[in-house]
């Protein structure tokens, strides 16, 4: 009965469009970016403003009805896959651009606004925004605002956390609040610093209506050095090298061979097939400070070993250079039915023990697997392909990937540097935190969405379920991840 | 230390006694006095670990800042966010729970940029550790940022790691007589032209723009902008960060307005001498009567921030703002959870 109610109810707040319940309707929202995890929602609502979402809040808040939130579905950890029991919240028709402030350096923006789009608005004012994912011609800023999301250029630049001024929030009852400021105070005096906490969040603490950004002035020049290795751990070396000569690249990314075969078949970037591993490294600045940073770097590169160097001349060249790296990921699902990326952190010093490790697992587990790397900040991503039509082979490649996330906690890094825990790495979460430390993680959840209705069972997992977690491993000896999900 | 420290959280917590947490004291003007035991955190001090490839230090809470800022000076590195110390024997920890950042904070980020994981002792006697030791790291809340600059009511926190950024190859500060409205519209259009600018600061009459960064850029940019050279910068720009400039001199209250950058010049104090414009428009102080306040949280509230008494308040709610009630209801739970014995003071 409530359940009818509900509906009607839902139906009297938004336009008939924006409101999908028929199966053939909700189809495209089944999963995110990580498409092995599928389910279809109670139903789809797309609010058209932030008065529509907040009422559907409310709504969903007085019948206690679960609220995913969703961006534009290019998530990789499976955050925004929907539960039969929820309401899928889209913002995919809250995407206007409201207001550009080129003097402040500031942009507002609704959530469904892409990353992109917003570096294109504001081109002609010589700003841009600096994170850049991989996904940035799709992704939404909402998205990035939940995850939040990093890109090859964030050692410079910075992480979403270190771009946002000012969100405006609903929260689970429906309540309305403005969290930082135009300013450049994170918390106002007195306050806790919430700005950082609703960041990465997941969609487990409110849903974001209005991001206010902060842009970067563009460079007048970039220019990127492309260096060949004859090891891994050589490349990997290199990188401290340049850290150590202190400079800050803009961009520093490694690919091995596998990775590098891949790509040069899909786009032909021009990378050196014969080399062991290559190495990105971006320089960017006036034309006198680049030439500067880029003999350096090229002086740097060639005693750490480098076999070959190719500088950028113009921007084709550069962005050639780029395309490459930015297309791992698909070029990798064009040499193999399936692929499964995962997306540790390590201290880069670790980085010769954990590719040899990822190598043998390889072998261990009949898997082939590509590595893409952003090298300067130590965030892994292996690419572990595999063949979903083959018995066993998903299971592999999920067994495979949580033995490499495992590694990254011990080696002193993390389970997850920019894609989020969503439900994929769920229960890495018991390895990496204690259970006062996930307990504390929930009240903090609490103390935002009292009745756990924000995109529940994802990013933070129960105690229960680390402790079943816990029992299966001791049990098998070896993990058997996401044991309880449904699988399609 | 840990251990102890945990036994006295704990007896105070069953015992319903208060603990102040206190470091060198340098920063004790920012909040009320505290009741009930000191838990001084100089016991826990030193560097935990600081591989310099790595760009990243992990110090304990009673360590001075000063000791990390030479070590890191030592490798060619910096705290990127210029941290005023205000105080010979200024904490890390104190650093971190006060959440301040000086004159770099509008061109590098604020202390919490910098924040890569903090350990900390709760209102029950728990020691848990959030956030690590690497750039990215997305696993679970930002419980690490929350805790940056919530002034020892969460709990006592015992280690941070930073992350770290190369010192830059050359600095120059150049000069320029100019008017406040002028300077606003100055330190704002210099940074967006995409100048090597790391820091602004307009006082009586004069602008004043570091330039820093690679040598070439640096030159470029003084071609490009003028103004005269400032022969002692590196002293100019300290003191400015510790509040030495005599601006900051006598008794009066100093009020801090945080503002949209690009607010226009509003005669808050009773003349420009006594306003000051920092952090490219960002931050503006006035040396006025705190019964002004009322009028100027107005003004700051109409320009997308707020104001408070940073140095002489006389009360707290002339050092902090009201919270929206649904954010301050959530802020009231967090606290709860951190501190359900109410061991540490109150938010306030």
């Amino acid at each position: 009965m409530q359940s009818a109610s509900f509906f009607e109810l839902l139906a009297a707040l938004l336009p008939a469009e924006n409101l999908k319940v028929a199966e053939e309707d909700m189809r495209p929202y089944e999963c995110d970016g990580l498409s092995m995890y599928r389910a279809l929602p109670k139903c789809v609502a797309l609010p058209e403003d932030e008065a529509q979402l907040a009422a559907v809040m409310k709504l969903c808040h007085m019948h206690r009805i679960p609220v995913v939130a969703r961006g534009a579905g290019t998530g990789l950890s499976g955050g925004a896959m929907p539960s039969p029991d929820a309401l899928l919240l889209s913002t995919a028709k809250m995407m206007r651009l409201i207001s550009v402030d080129p003097l402040a350096c500031t942009a507002v923006v609704q959530p469904g606004f892409r990353n992109l789009a917003i570096s294109e608005a504001v081109s002609q004012y010589g700003l841009y925004y600096a994170p850049d994912p991989s996904s940035q011609i799709a992704c939404t800023i909402g998205g990035n605002v939940a995850e939040n999301s990093g890109g090859v250029h964030c050692l410079k630049y910075g992480l979403t956390v270190h771009n946002i001024r000012k969100l405006r929030v609903v929260l689970m009852t429906g309540d309305i609040v403005e969290i930082g400021s135009d300013a450049l105070d994170s918390a106002s005096p007195g306050g806790y610093d919430l700005l950082a906490l609703m960041i990465g969040s997941e969609g487990l603490l409110g849903i974001v209506t209005e991001v206010t950004v902060k842009l970067t002035p563009k460079p007048q020049l970039a220019q990127v050095a492309l260096a060949s290795f004859a090891s891994v751990e050589a490349a990997g070396a290199a990188v401290g090298h340049i850290i150590a000569e202190g400079i800050i690249p803009a961009g520093l990314e490694m690919m091995d061979k596998v990775a590098t075969e891949a790509v040069e078949g899909f786009v032909h970037a021009g990378y050196d097939l014969n080399a062991e591993a290559i190495l990105l490294c971006e320089s960017d600045g006036t034309p006198e400070e680049v030439a500067d940073e880029m003999a350096r770097v090229a002086e740097v590169l060639r005693n750490a070993g480098a076999t070959d160097i190719k500088v950028s001349q113009n921007e084709a060249e550069r962005l050639r250079y780029w395309s490459g790296r930015k297309n791992a990921f698909p070029a990798t699902g064009r040499i193999s039915p399936d692929y499964y990326c995962m997306d540790g952190t390590i201290p880069r010093a670790q980085l010769p023990r954990v590719l040899n490790v990822i190598a043998e697992l390889s072998t261990k587990y009949n898997l082939r697997c590509a590595n893409v790397f952003h090298a300067g900040d130590g965030n892994l991503h292996p690419l572990i392909m595999f063949d979903g039509n083959v018995p066993g082979e998903l299971e592999r490649a999920e067994e495979f990937g949580a033995e490499i996330l495992e590694l990254c906690v011990e080696v002193g890094g993390t389970i997850t540097g920019e894609h989020g825990v969503g439900v994929e790495k769920i229960n890495q979460m018991c390895v990496q935190f204690s259970p006062k430390e996930l307990a504390r993680m929930h009240e903090i959840k609490h103390a935002f969405d009292e009745h756990g209705l924000l995109n529940p069972g994802k990013a933070v997992p129960t105690l229960h379920r680390c402790a079943e977690f816990g029992k299966m491993r001791i049990g098998k000896g070896k993990p058997m991840p996401f044991a309880d999900l449904p699988r399609f | 230390m840990i251990e102890s420290w945990q036994n006295q959280i704990k007896a105070a917590a069953a015992k319903g006694e208060k603990l102040t947490i206190h470091g060198s004291g340098s920063k004790s003007f920012l909040a009320p006095q505290g009741q009930g035991e000191v838990l001084d955190t100089r016991a826990h001090a030193g560097i935990v670990e600081y591989d310099p490839k790595e760009l990243v230090i992990v110090v304990r809470c009673g360590t001075a800042i000063a000791d990390v800022e030479k070590a890191m000076a030592a490798a060619d590195q910096m705290l990127a966010f210029e941290p005023p110390h205000f105080g010979e024997h200024a904490t890390m920890g104190g650093m971190v729970a006060s959440s301040l950042s000086g004159p770099r904070r509008p061109y590098s980020g604020a202390v919490r940029d910098f924040v890569l994981g903090c350990k900390v002792i709760d209102g029950k006697g728990d020691h848990l550790s959030f956030g690590g030791k690497v750039m990215k790291n997305v696993a679970g809340f930002d419980v690490s940022r929350l805790l940056t600059g919530s002034l020892g009511t969460l709990g006592v926190i015992t280690e941070v790691s930073f992350k770290c950024l190369p010192l830059p190859k050359a600095q120059q500060t150049r000069a320029f007589e100019m008017d406040a409205q002028s300077a606003i519209v100055a330190m704002n259009r210099w940074y967006a032209e995409a100048n090597p600018v790391t820091a602004t600061t307009w006082v009586n009459g004069k602008l004043y723009v570091r330039l820093a960064g690679a040598e070439p850029a640096v030159n470029s940019a003084v071609a490009r902008l003028g103004g005269e050279a400032l022969s002692d910068d590196v002293d100019w720009w300290r003191d400015w960060r510790e509040q030495s400039h005599a601006f900051f001199g006598g008794d009066g209250p100093l009020i801090r307005v945080s503002c949209k950058s690009t607010a226009q010049w509003g005669d808050l104090a009773n003349g420009a001498d006594m306003q000051a414009i920092d952090w490219g428009g960002a931050q503006r102080w006035l040396r006025t009567a705190s019964i002004a306040l009322p009028a100027i949280r107005e003004w700051a509230r109409a320009e997308g921030g707020h104001a408070s008494v940073f140095r002489g308040a006389t009360s707290q709610a002339e050092r902090s703002e009201s919270l929206q009630p649904a954010l301050s209801e959530v802020s009231q739970k967090i606290k709860a959870s951190f501190d359900p014995y109410n061991v540490f003071p109150s938010l306030s």
